[in-house]
């Protein structure tokens, strides 16, 4: 067991970083537990989330990198676009270089007057001038900074685009290049301090104590991952296998979700992908899958055999979103919109479910062509990457207030009938059921991956309302036990209970199933009532009708049933929260 | 340990970066966690948007690393390489500066150099057969 954590605490106000050594936060092993104290110690509650005050907080977990697939670091903040709890995971170096920096967690507070950058070598760390930096691409900012001396390989870059800068709500932070804080504006948080990226790195020394358990616990885990099919779906084609399975089951959001299936669909599936533009995979530090699936766009750009070629990551949730939602349905046109995000540095879901409910408020006069300035429609690629450049320019009031989220922009012209949001985040790329509309608006984060409601759709069985609402509320609560030590969810069956006990007694940490039990169940709650206090009601969500009016899996979902399973959530929350 | 073999890149192109082999040669032969004392590293050249690279030990005949050890640390190996002893590593760097291969790492807290022993445990341990212990030419 560790004597104590690691807090790095940077102050970008008064330029002042300091490392606190804390032993009363060893019970939080890690990663959202750990992310969750700092959080409600540093976090001002009833002020806006870009306030100077608020805080970012980034939390690693024991197993990082020494154990396989533990890859994950947890982000706390408040989140601009839902005003209540943000909570996003990134993976690829940074949980490995804060290893080698020796930090349990980083604490940014306050706002730089100029641009800068964080500079983390072990313990030196620097508040270094970002001037040259600030408008850059996340592309170019990115080599930048890994062109600078340092330990290559050992280090992590994270770095924010016009995005971040320009204050979208939305906006992502890049994670070396390829992976990301997509979800809640963590991007956004970043750019209102004026910092503009951080570099991560550092040389701890760390003998080992347990070589033989150890040794004996991470080959069993590495054997289960790399000879058994338990993880074969996310090194083959990757989460973007569910594009063909879910548009067979009919419960692929299609065109704004108006349709759950489409022959066209076919076009931009995994396979499809796989076969004709998949280049190479990556993995995270630590990871022997490798499920970062790589495109290869090629531009032409002139006469004469002109061409420009560029790499870019592709998963489900973004062909969904860039693809699907907004009916481009070729490979190179999805492409082309995830690279205008991805240099931008914005959440690819926000952005599709944006553009699709654009596109239906124009289709329905609710806004015009003065607001709009282009003309937006379902396949038009060109149409859709100067809007999303507008969306991050704001040039006139309608992309200001298209900045600020889906949910903002119904408030201000209407339409909240066919804006695809739960909880004020724009909806993941599913149409399953009552468990994925249900599970993403009572989630924490109002994510898809806060309770997987959308995989209880698709199990083969029939749930009584009392236990579709009993699986969403213990499979978070095992997620947030999961998420403490930062595994990737993606080896969520690897690391049941039982091994995960077993790969943490091996490194000296003394726990059980009862008490990481407990962890899950102590943060699901402590998150619930910081959610609270930042003014978040379970009682005050919506459900936009479109999920009402198109059907999935053919059957049409009804409003009132949904209604009460909300009822049944709350019912059951409050009896948690009581009893503990 | 294979005498008359040594570590060699086989198929850099199928290199994921995972890492396996950095974390294998640092927990095993170096009993550490952390990847600073691997002696094979991982990288990438020109960032993540350009290709994975593995810096290894290439297993010299005559090896500048030795030549350059001023005490009896590094000594020339059958098959290519140096022999180890970590116990007589003064940590003055001579056989870093030698290896153009930028294979020798260095631990700045131990202060000693992070020297390939040819082991091969980095080699089993590669999920996507990017290295492997084979003859030395």
């Amino acid at each position: 067991m560790k004597k104590y954590m690691r807090i790095l605490k940077i102050d970008l106000t008064k330029k002042k970083t300091t490392v606190e050594k804390r032993d009363d936060l060893n019970q939080y092993l890690g990663g959202v537990a750990l992310a969750t104290q700092l959080l409600k110690q540093e976090v001002a509650v009833d002020q806006p989330a870009l306030e100077a005050i608020q805080p970012i907080i980034f939390a690693k977990g024991p197993l990082n990198t020494i154990f396989p697939v533990v890859t994950k670091v947890c982000s706390m903040f408040k989140s601009p676009l839902t005003g209540e709890l943000g909570e996003s995971y990134g993976g690829l170096r940074m949980a490995m270089a804060m290893g080698m920096a020796n930090l349990d967690a980083i604490v940014i507070v306050g706002q730089s007057k100029e641009p800068v950058y964080i500079h983390i070598d072990g313990d030196e760390v620097k508040i270094k001038d970002a001037k040259p930096l600030w408008n850059l691409n996340i592309d170019e900012a990115t080599r930048l900074l890994h062109d600078q001396e340092g330990h290559r390989g050992l280090r992590s870059i994270l770095t924010i685009g016009e995005g971040g800068v320009n204050k979208v709500k939305f906006a992502s932070v890049t994670i070396d290049s390829y992976r990301h804080f997509g979800r809640l504006g963590l991007g956004c948080v970043m750019g209102s301090k004026n910092l503009k990226a951080m570099v991560i790195e550092g040389e701890t020394n760390k003998p080992m104590e347990h070589l033989k358990d150890y040794k004996k616990v991470y080959s069993e885990i590495y054997e289960k991952v790399t000879e058994t099919d338990m993880m074969e779906k996310y090194h083959g084609l990757g989460t973007s296998i569910n594009i063909n399975l879910l548009n067979d089951l009919k419960s692929l959001p299609i065109h704004n979700f108006k349709r759950n299936s489409c022959d066209e669909a076919r076009n931009i599936s995994g396979e499809s992908f796989a076969e004709n533009r998949l280049i190479k995979k990556i993995a995270c530090s630590g990871c022997p899958i490798g499920c970062i699936h790589i495109a290869l766009l090629r531009k032409q750009f002139g006469e004469s055999y002109e061409y420009e070629a560029t790499t870019l990551s592709y998963d489900h949730e973004l062909i969904y979103s860039l693809g699907a939602m907004v009916g481009i349905w070729d490979l190179d046109g999805v492409l082309q919109l995830i690279e205008v995000v991805e240099l931008l540095g914005l959440d690819a879901i926000s952005t599709g479910v944006l553009l699709a409910w654009v596109t239906e408020a124009f289709e329905k006069n609710i806004v015009t062509i003065k607001d709009t300035i282009e003309t937006p429609e379902f396949g038009n690629v060109d149409t859709y990457k100067k809007i999303i450049q507008y969306i991050v320019k704001k040039p006139n009031a309608f992309y200001e207030a298209l900045a600020e989220g889906t949910d903002y922009a119904t408030q201000k012209y209407g339409g909240e009938d066919f804006a695809m949001v739960l909880g004020k985040n724009e909806v993941a790329g599913y149409h399953t059921g009552y468990g994925n509309i249900l599970g993403q608006a009572v989630g924490a984060r109002h994510s898809h991956l806060d309770n997987a409601g959308y995989s209880i759709d698709q199990e083969n069985e029939e749930n009584s309302d009392e236990a579709l609402v009993k699986k969403l509320m213990e499979e978070e609560i095992s997620r947030n036990m999961l998420n403490s030590l930062v595994i990737c969810l993606f080896a969520r069956k690897i690391y049941d209970d039982a091994t995960v006990v077993k790969a943490l007694n091996s490194i000296g940490y003394e726990v059980n199933e009862d008490t990481l039990k407990k962890l899950g169940l102590d943060t699901f709650l402590e998150k619930m009532r910081l959610k609270e206090d930042m003014g978040f009601k379970l009682q005050n969500l919506t459900f936009p009708n479109r999920f009402f009016e198109t059907e999935s899996c053919d059957r049409r979902l009804s409003s009132e049933k949904t209604e009460d399973l909300l009822k049944l959530y709350i019912k059951e929350a409050e009896k948690l929260l009581s009893y503990t | 340990m294979e005498k008359n073999k040594i570590l060699q890149v086989k198929n850099i192109g199928q290199c994921i970066g995972c890492y396996s082999c950095m974390l294998t040669c640092a927990t095993n032969v170096y009993k550490n966690f952390s990847l600073k004392n691997s002696a094979i590293a991982v990288k990438t050249s020109g960032g993540y948007q350009g290709r994975m690279v593995v810096n290894i030990c290439r297993g010299c005949k005559d090896a500048a690393c030795a030549a350059a050890c001023p005490t009896d640390a590094l000594t020339p190996r059958e098959g290519g390489g140096g022999k180890y002893k970590e116990e007589l590593c003064i940590g003055c760097k001579k056989c870093v500066e030698n290896c153009v291969a930028k294979a020798i790492g260095f631990d700045s807290i131990s202060n000693k150099a992070v020297f390939c022993k040819q082991c091969g445990l980095c080699a089993k341990q590669c999920p996507h057969d990017v290295i492997g212990m084979e003859a030395s030419q």
